[in-house]
This record gives C-alpha cells, sequence and structure tokens, in this order.
C-alpha cells in the first residue's frame, strides 16, 4: 500500500515535465487551429525548454536564482505530497509558500514591470485561495479525511456531492493557470502594457525552471480535477482523464475567446462564484449529512 | 518553598513597581528594570522547570485557602482603583466613566461582605496557568528588557513628551503582577481585582504623552474594559444568587455544566456575560476600536497589551470557558463573533500602510479566530486556540518590538518607507521577516493551529466559520505577503541610516527569533507533554488522546520544517553558481543602479513603486462602523434571548 504511494509520487517526480510539457504543446497546437494558425510542433515546448536551460545564466539581483530553485522545489513538492496520498489542505498551504518566492523572485528585482506582476500575482492568491481551501473542505465532507490517499476510495465519485464545488474549482483554474481573462499578473506576449508581468525580469535558465514548474502545476492542478471524478472503480480513472480533457479545453477555448479583465473584477467575480457555487454546494452538504 | 513562588510573581512586579515610582527622573531606574525583568523571567522559568521535575506537570494544585490579610490588601486595591480612575475622570471631564469603575466595585465588595463565609482555594495551578505564567514571564520581561532601551530613543526623538520613563517602567511592571494574579487566581473576588487592575494599566499606558488624542483614546480603552469588567461583576452576581452560591472560579466552571440542565438560560447568564468581559478585552467587535487607539502610547505598551497580556487574559478566559459554550447558543455567538471579527479586521489591515496599524488590525483578527475557536469549544479547536495564543503572543511581540526600533532609526514606520530596509537596516529586516512568516508562514506553528481550527470547524460543521476563515485567511496573506515583498525589494535611493537600537533590544530580538524556532521544533513535545493534558483535564473536555494525532503531527511538522530548511540550502549551494548579472528592463535605458530610466528627454527618472492598498474600499473609517454594528447586533440578540428567558423562567 505505502509502495503503491510511492510509486505514484516517484512517477509524478519524474513524469510530470513530461506530461505537463505534451499538454502544453497539445494546448498551443488546438490556441493555433482557433485562431487558424497551423501552429507550433506538438514537441515545441521541450525544444524551448531545452534552449532555456542551456543558455548562460543571467540574473538581475542574485537572490532570484535561489528564489526560484526554492519555487521549484515547493511546487514538486506540493504534488509528490498530493500523489502521496497526503492531506491535501497541507498540500495548499505548501503552494501558497511556493507561489510566495515566485513573487519574491519577481519583487527584488527592482523593475516596476515585474514588480506590478508580482502584486497582481497577490492579488490572485486572494482571488483562488478561498474556493481552494473550501475545495479540500468540501472532500473532507464527503469522505471524512482530508487526505488524498482515502479521499480517492470511496464508493461514488464526489462530483456526485459537490457538482458546485466542482464548477467553482473550475472557474479559479482559469485564475491559477494565468489564463486569460484572468492572465493578470503576466500575459501571453510581451508587448503589453506590464510586458510579461511577474516573469519579465526572470530569464534563461530562470525562466526555465519557472517553465517545468508550471508543467508540474499544470498537472497537479489536473490531478485536484481528477480527486473530483476518481472512486474505488478503476474505470473511473479513464473518466478522470477524459474529464481533464474536456476541462483542459475549455480553459483554452476561454483563453481565446476573452479578453483580460481588472484584477479588482477578478477577486469579485471569482469570490461571488466561490461563495455561491461552492458555499452553496457545501452548505446543502452539511444540511444532508448533518 | 517554590510554591511561595506565585506569590512572589505578582507581588514582586508590583515592589519595583512601587520602587520605580520612587526614582523619579534618576538612571537608576533602568537597572532596578533590567534586575526586575531578570529575576521575573528566572522566577517564572524556575517554577515552570520545578513543576515540570517535581510532578511532570501531571496535577493541578490549589492553594492559599486562608487569605485574610490578602483579602483585605486587595479590598484596598480594589478601592485604590476606584479612586485613580474617578480622579482622573473628573480631571479630564468624562465623569461618567468613573461610575463604570463606582458601581461594580461597589456591588463586588457588598458581594463579597455580604457572602457566607466559605473555605475556597485562592490560588489555582494547573498546566493552563502554567503556560500563561512561563509566557508572562518570558515574554513580558523581553518587553521590559527592550522597553528600557527604547524609552531612551523614544525621549531623545520626542522632545515634546514629558519624561516620565520610570512611571511608565513602573506601569509595565504592575501589568505583569496583574497578568500573574489574573491567570492563576481561582476566586472570583480575586480574578474582578485583577482584571480592573489591567484594564487601569493599560488606561494609564495609553494616556503616557497626554496629548489630546492620547487621553481620548486612553477613555475609550478605559470605558470599554470597565464595561467588561461591569458584566464579569453581573455575571458573578448572577452566578452567585441564582445558580449556585460560592465565589470560586473552579466551581463555577464546574457547576454550570451540571446546572444548566435543569435552570437553563439562568445558568448560561453568567458564562455569557464572562464571555462579553472576554470580548472587551480580546478587542473583539464591536470593541476593536480601543485597541487601535491604543498605539499612541510609546511602543513597548503596545507590545505588551497585543502580545502576552491585556488581551490574551480575555482569551484565557474564553478558553476556561469554552467547554461549557460548547454547542449552546453562547458559544455559537461568541464564535460567530470571532470569525466575523477575523474577515473584518483583515480586510480592514490590508488599507493600512501603517506599520503598528496593520499589526493591530492583524491582532484583532486573530484574537478573532481564537474567539471563534473557543467559541466553538470543542477539543479540536480548543487545542487550536492555545497553539495560536502561544504564536502570536511571541511573533507578535517580536514585531512590534522591531517595528518600534525601526521606527526610532528610521522616523518612519510607514511600510512603503520600508522599501528596501533590507538594504538600509539589514538586523531589522530579518527579524521583521521571521516574525511575519512566524504569523502566517510555515514552517511556524500558526499554520498547524489554522490547519486544526479549519478542520475542528468543518467537524462541528459550522458553515459560516469555514467561510470567515478561508476567505480570511485569503485577504491575510495578502497583507503579510506585500509587507514582506517591501522588505526586500530593490531600494529607490541610496539612503544612509543611522542605526540606534540598543544591545539590551537586539537581545531581546535574538531570543525571541530563538523561541520562535524552539517552539517550532518541539510542538510535537508541547502538544504532546502539556496541551493535550490541558484539553484532557477532567475540567475541560475529560477526552483522552490527543486532538491531533501524533503521527500526522510529526508528518507536518517534518514538511514545515523542509520548508524552512530547503530555502537555506539552496541559497548555500547556490551561492557560488556561475551567472551574469544584468539590468532590469525598464522601458526606457536603465541608468545602472535598477532604480531609474532615463527618458525620451534625456532626464534621469527616479522609479518609485508602491503597493496595492485598496484605501477607498477597504478603509477602516469605512468598514469599522458597518462591522461593528453587525457585532452588536449579534450581542444584542444573544443577550435578548438569555435575558427573556432568564426573566421568563424565574417566574
Amino acid at each position: 500500500m505505502i509502495s503503491g504511494k510511492l510509486i505514484s509520487a516517484i512517477c509524478y517526480v519524474l513524469f510530470a515535465p513530461l506530461i505537463g510539457g505534451l499538454i502544453d504543446g497539445i494546448g498551443r497546437k488546438i490556441s493555433a487551429r482557433m485562431q487558424r494558425r497551423v501552429g507550433p510542433p506538438l514537441l515545441q515546448p521541450f525544444y524551448d525548454l531545452g534552449k532555456l536551460l542551456h543558455k548562460d545564466p543571467v540574473h538581475v539581483a542574485p537572490s532570484q536564482n535561489f528564489f526560484m530553485m526554492s519555487y521549484l522545489f515547493f511546487i514538486v513538492m506540493t504534488g509528490g505530497m498530493m500523489f502521496l496520498g497526503m492531506d491535501i489542505l497541507m498540500c495548499m498551504f505548501v503552494l501558497s509558500t511556493a507561489v510566495m518566492f515566485l513573487y519574491f523572485a519577481a519583487v527584488v528585482t527592482g523593475s516596476h514591470y515585474s514588480a506590478i506582476g508580482a502584486s497582481r500575482e497577490l492579488l490572485q492568491m486572494v482571488a483562488y485561495e478561498p474556493c481552494v481551501l473550501l475545495t479540500c473542505v468540501a472532500f473532507y465532507l464527503v469522505r471524512g479525511s482530508f487526505e488524498t490517499a482515502e479521499i480517492i476510495k470511496g464508493d461514488v465519485s464526489p462530483i456526485v456531492y459537490l457538482p458546485g464545488v466542482f464548477v467553482a474549482f473550475i472557474f479559479i483554474l482559469t485564475i491559477k493557470m494565468r489564463k486569460s481573462p484572468f492572465d493578470i499578473s503576466t500575459s501571453h506576449h510581451p508587448n503589453q502594457e506590464i510586458v510579461k508581468g511577474i516573469t519579465s525580469e526572470i530569464g534563461s535558465r530562470n525562466f526555465g525552471i519557472y517553465t517545468l514548474a508550471e508543467w508540474y502545476e499544470t498537472v497537479f492542478l489536473l490531478g485536484m480535477v481528477a480527486l473530483f471524478i476518481i472512486n474505488s472503480n478503476p474505470w473511473s480513472i479513464l473518466a478522470a482523464v477524459v474529464v481533464i480533457a474536456l476541462v483542459y479545453f475549455l480553459e483554452i477555448l476561454i483563453d481565446n475567446t476573452s479578453a483580460r479583465v481588472k484584477s479588482d473584477v477578478m477577486i469579485k467575480v471569482s469570490w461571488a462564484v466561490t461563495l455561491v457555487a461552492a458555499g452553496f454546494n457545501i452548505l446543502v452538504l452539511i444540511f444532508f449529512l448533518g | 518553598m517554590f510554591d511561595l513562588i506565585i506569590p512572589f510573581l505578582i507581588c514582586f512586579p508590583f515592589l519595583i513597581a512601587v520602587i520605580l515610582l520612587c526614582c523619579g527622573k534618576s538612571k537608576f531606574g533602568n537597572i532596578v528594570s533590567y534586575l526586575g525583568a531578570v529575576v521575573i523571567m528566572i522566577a517564572s522559568v524556575a517554577f515552570f522547570v520545578y513543576k515540570g521535575v517535581s510532578g511532570g506537570f501531571a496535577f493541578g494544585q490549589g492553594m492559599y485557602v486562608n487569605t485574610e490579610i490578602a483579602d483585605y490588601v486587595i479590598l484596598a486595591g480594589e478601592i485604590l482603583i476606584v479612586l485613580v480612575v474617578t480622579f482622573l475622570s473628573f480631571k479630564y471631564k468624562r465623569y461618567w466613566v468613573s461610575l463604570l469603575s463606582i458601581l461594580p466595585t461597589a456591588a463586588i465588595i457588598f458581594q463579597e461582605e455580604t457572602a457566607a463565609h466559605e473555605e475556597i482555594e485562592h490560588i489555582y495551578i494547573d498546566k493552563l496557568a502554567l503556560l500563561m505564567i512561563i509566557l508572562v514571564g518570558v515574554v513580558g520581561s523581553l518587553i521590559i528588557m527592550y522597553a528600557v532601551g527604547y524609552m531612551e530613543g523614544y525621549h531623545n526623538h520626542h522632545k515634546e513628551v514629558q519624561d516620565r520613563r520610570n512611571y511608565f517602567l513602573a506601569l509595565l511592571f504592575m501589568f505583569m503582577g496583574a497578568m500573574f494574579g489574573f491567570v492563576t487566581c481561582a476566586s472570583l473576588i480575586w480574578l474582578v481585582f485583577f482584571w480592573e487592575c489591567t484594564s487601569v494599566c493599560s488606561f494609564l499606558l495609553i494616556g503616557y504623552t497626554r496629548t489630546e488624542e492620547a487621553v481620548e483614546n486612553s477613555f475609550r480603552a478605559l470605558w470599554m474594559n470597565l464595561l467588561g469588567g461591569a458584566a464579569l461583576v453581573v455575571g458573578i452576581i448572577v452566578f452567585y444568587n441564582y445558580v449556585y452560591p460560592t465565589l470560586s472560579f473552579r466551581t463555577f466552571l464546574m457547576v454550570i455544566p451540571q446546572m444548566t440542565s435543569f435552570l437553563g438560560a439562568v445558568g448560561m447568564l453568567p458564562v455569557f456575560l464572562m464571555a462579553f468581559a472576554a470580548l472587551t478585552k480580546s478587542a473583539q467587535l464591536p470593541f476593536s476600536t480601543w485597541l487601535l487607539g491604543a498605539m499612541v502610547a510609546p511602543t513597548p505598551s503596545s507590545t505588551l497589551l497585543h502580545s502576552a497580556t491585556m488581551v490574551k487574559a480575555g482569551i484565557y478566559i474564553l478558553i476556561r470557558l469554552a467547554p461549557l459554550m460548547a454547542g449552546t447558543p453562547v458559544g455559537t455567538f461568541i464564535a460567530f463573533i470571532g470569525g466575523f471579527t477575523f474577515i473584518a479586521a483583515s480586510l480592514m489591515a490590508v488599507s493600512q500602510t501603517d506599520a503598528k496599524k496593520i499589526l493591530a488590525m492583524s491582532t484583532i483578527s486573530n484574537l478573532g479566530l481564537m474567539t471563534a475557536c473557543a467559541g466553538v469549544g470543542t477539543a479540536e479547536t480548543t487545542w487550536a486556540c492555545i497553539f495560536l495564543l502561544l504564536f502570536h503572543a511571541v511573533s507578535k511581540s517580536l514585531l512590534f518590538q522591531v517595528v518600534g526600533a525601526t521606527e526610532n532609526s528610521l522616523h518612519s514606520r510607514d511600510v512603503e518607507d520600508f522599501h528596501g530596509l533590507l538594504y538600509m537596516l539589514p538586523k531589522h529586516a530579518m527579524f521583521m521577516f521571521i516574525g511575519i512568516t512566524g504569523m502566517f508562514l510555515a514552517p511556524f506553528g500558526m499554520l498547524i493551529a489554522k490547519w486544526s481550527a479549519l478542520k475542528g470547524m468543518v467537524d462541528g460543521k459550522h458553515i459560516l466559520l469555514i467561510l470567515f476563515i478561508v476567505f480570511g485567511s485569503a485577504v491575510t496573506s495578502l497583507y503579510w505577503c506585500k509587507w514582506m515583498g517591501k522588505l526586500i525589494a530593490h531600494p529607490h535611493k541610496e539612503k544612509k541610516v543611522k542605526d540606534v537600537t540598543h544591545a539590551g533590544e537586539m537581545l531581546s530580538f535574538w531570543i525571541h527569533g530563538l523561541a520562535m524556532i524552539l517552539l517550532c521544533v518541539f510542538l510535537p513535545v508541547i502538544s504532546i507533554y502539556f496541551v493535550d493534558p490541558i484539553i484532557a483535564g477532567s475540567d475541560m473536555f475529560n477526552a483522552n488522546g490527543a486532538a491531533i494525532p501524533a503521527s500526522t503531527m510529526y508528518i507536518l511538522i517534518t514538511i514545515l520544517m523542509l520548508v524552512f530548511i530547503v530555502p537555506l540550502v539552496l541559497y548555500a549551494s547556490g551561492k557560488n553558481d556561475h551567472s551574469t548579472e544584468k539590468l532590469a528592463y525598464m522601458g526606457g535605458i536603465n541608468t545602472g543602479k535598477n532604480n531609474g530610466f532615463v527618458d525620451f528627454m534625456g532626464e534621469e527618472k527616479t522609479l518609485m513603486m508602491s503597493n496595492y492598498y485598496f484605501d477607498k474600499m477597504l478603509s477602516i473609517e469605512k468598514l469599522m462602523k458597518p462591522a461593528q454594528v453587525v457585532a452588536l447586533v449579534a450581542l444584542l440578540i444573544i443577550l435578548g434571548m438569555l435575558g427573556g428567558y432568564s426573566i421568563g423562567g424565574m417566574f
């Protein structure tokens, strides 16, 4: 049992970058098709990463290097803890710690583009954190444990009890993945008002580390989506993969069809969705379970 | 012999205070204060160790049944307090405030004199009391050591304030003595005395500078706290006359659960009144404004009010009452007010640029979380509450001291002026950083306590509290993070700052930092040998086993320690890494120092970066009144319910 958990955690550490990179590649391809472009090759993200990691390392402030390494470490740790079957709430606390390091790496530079991006990253955190914590609470209510190993053991998929929470989680996923309309802290194209926001001053190897961390994070977040679906029936894993594919497609669609909103709108809307969808769902759940 | 330490701890600070008052303006006071603080610290630690070695902390111990002389001293003290309050109320023309002191004191003295003689313990030492003793003893003494150096710098910096530093130090000592008495006494009469004592000490401390604002704020603190004291007195009188005729706090805690079954609301009325008193002392909404106003006084007094004493006295009472409140309407409403204070105060903290105001709002907000935990009153949340109290005391004391010392050197306590503090006052920035991490980040125990609190509230199915906590903690992260970002940000301009921090202050920082790390490392030990038994005690939950299984806790601690160690390792290993330094992208041409650019006219422009504050949306002026109204309505509802039922029950 323990070894099973260990294997899944090791698999995560080893293969998450591969999966994350592939997902990124597929995403770019789909995006391109939506815009009637051919798009880059499927493996382009890997070529990009390889090139970034082989460049001469640069920094604006020396501490950036260690902040970015810590960021990567804690993102990997977050996912590792989840795949090890550990406490999901603690995972989320470690994830916020990771985000903090990214924030530090941006804010030490003195560049205003980077500093604005960093401040906005905090606002994004304020926008998604309540929903993320409520999701953990919702899992606990359904399964009586915060541990992912227990959460996946039920007879019925948690989504049956948690449709509202699921909707809210998908909503904040857009914020967490920094996709439009909530690409507040950074933007896809450097020719916009905040340049590349939080990543403006993160270059060459450090940007490679950032990309890698983003892939790990994507896999972790999609793993969270899978937690809504997986139950004791092995076939549910297949269902989870299908749901993940649909969710990811939806994210790309939203990304391509919406324009960036202001940060205060983001916070208000996401809090409203969290309160209405997740809060109401949990209220009903407590009413029926209690 | 060691049992004499309790009266010693209570009386010795008062003695030192008297000596200090006699010192006048001489520098002799500094030496007396240092010595007094060291003696108190050693005595409290020695007592703690002795209790641990001799009995393994295993027992509660009642003492001092016959205390006739002490009773007279306390009676004299009560009258003295009334005289002081009345005199000052008349001096500053706030006549009605004196009534809040005269009437309750008269009532409690009448109650005491007419009560039938009973043999009760006046001092009771159990683990919770012991925990409070060591907290007050160590943190309080450190604050006094810090205060001696601070007042030196303060009076050099503020020439307009009359130099009465020995009087100030004397008040700090009195405060400590009152706190020791408060957490150890088992007689309700004594409890009221020490309660009023802390109220009056804080009033005098806040009014230290005697400016108009200081007088105004000190009277606000006074009337709110005296109102709480009045509620306490009414609670005791109701309890004595309608529930059970005793003046023993221990018996109070024991009999209420048994009496409520047939007495109904009358039984809960004293509990509510006592909890209400705790709300005033812990600066919960609608009484939060007094703690904000307390900032006009020199920093050591804020430190003392915010960390180990005063506000924690309220929480201490709430922890004692927690088992009585669990699952009752009183508990629900107290928890609601706590949770609501948590989110409202953290929202208001976002809009503040004044470091001390941020700290004050964060204190109120964290106390809210503790109140909510105590109000829910299950074993788990009470466990969380005790740990929150412990960690908050140490972190907040450190933060206030560092901010005070920084203000003395930098002549500003605006967080925006802390931009790049790491390059101006590196040690201060480091300790501030540690203090802030202690407030909300891994690896410090605050996080585990929060985790436990959330779990307990989910178990209790308190949906509203869950929402308060998840939204509140998101906002909490925001205001701390942006502060941390300021500390490490690249400086706008080169600024030479003269560090005027005293060695005593620095020593206090180091001890605090060390204490925080030790608390973190030994969290499981503290939990297993100390906090779990408090929870399991017969006067608490009688529940066997820990609120959190030890295995879970070890895993959590290991993970959290990683958060601490990994960045250090990465920092050390990455130091000699080859990496080229580049200039930041500025839009225009970078001037070469990463803090400005050359504009299109060829002029050099300096960049100024500022944080988000949302001050139009979240200012204290805008949010405080509505928040107070909400909390007041909640209080009135529960008071109406209890009052109605009680009166109905009597007929």
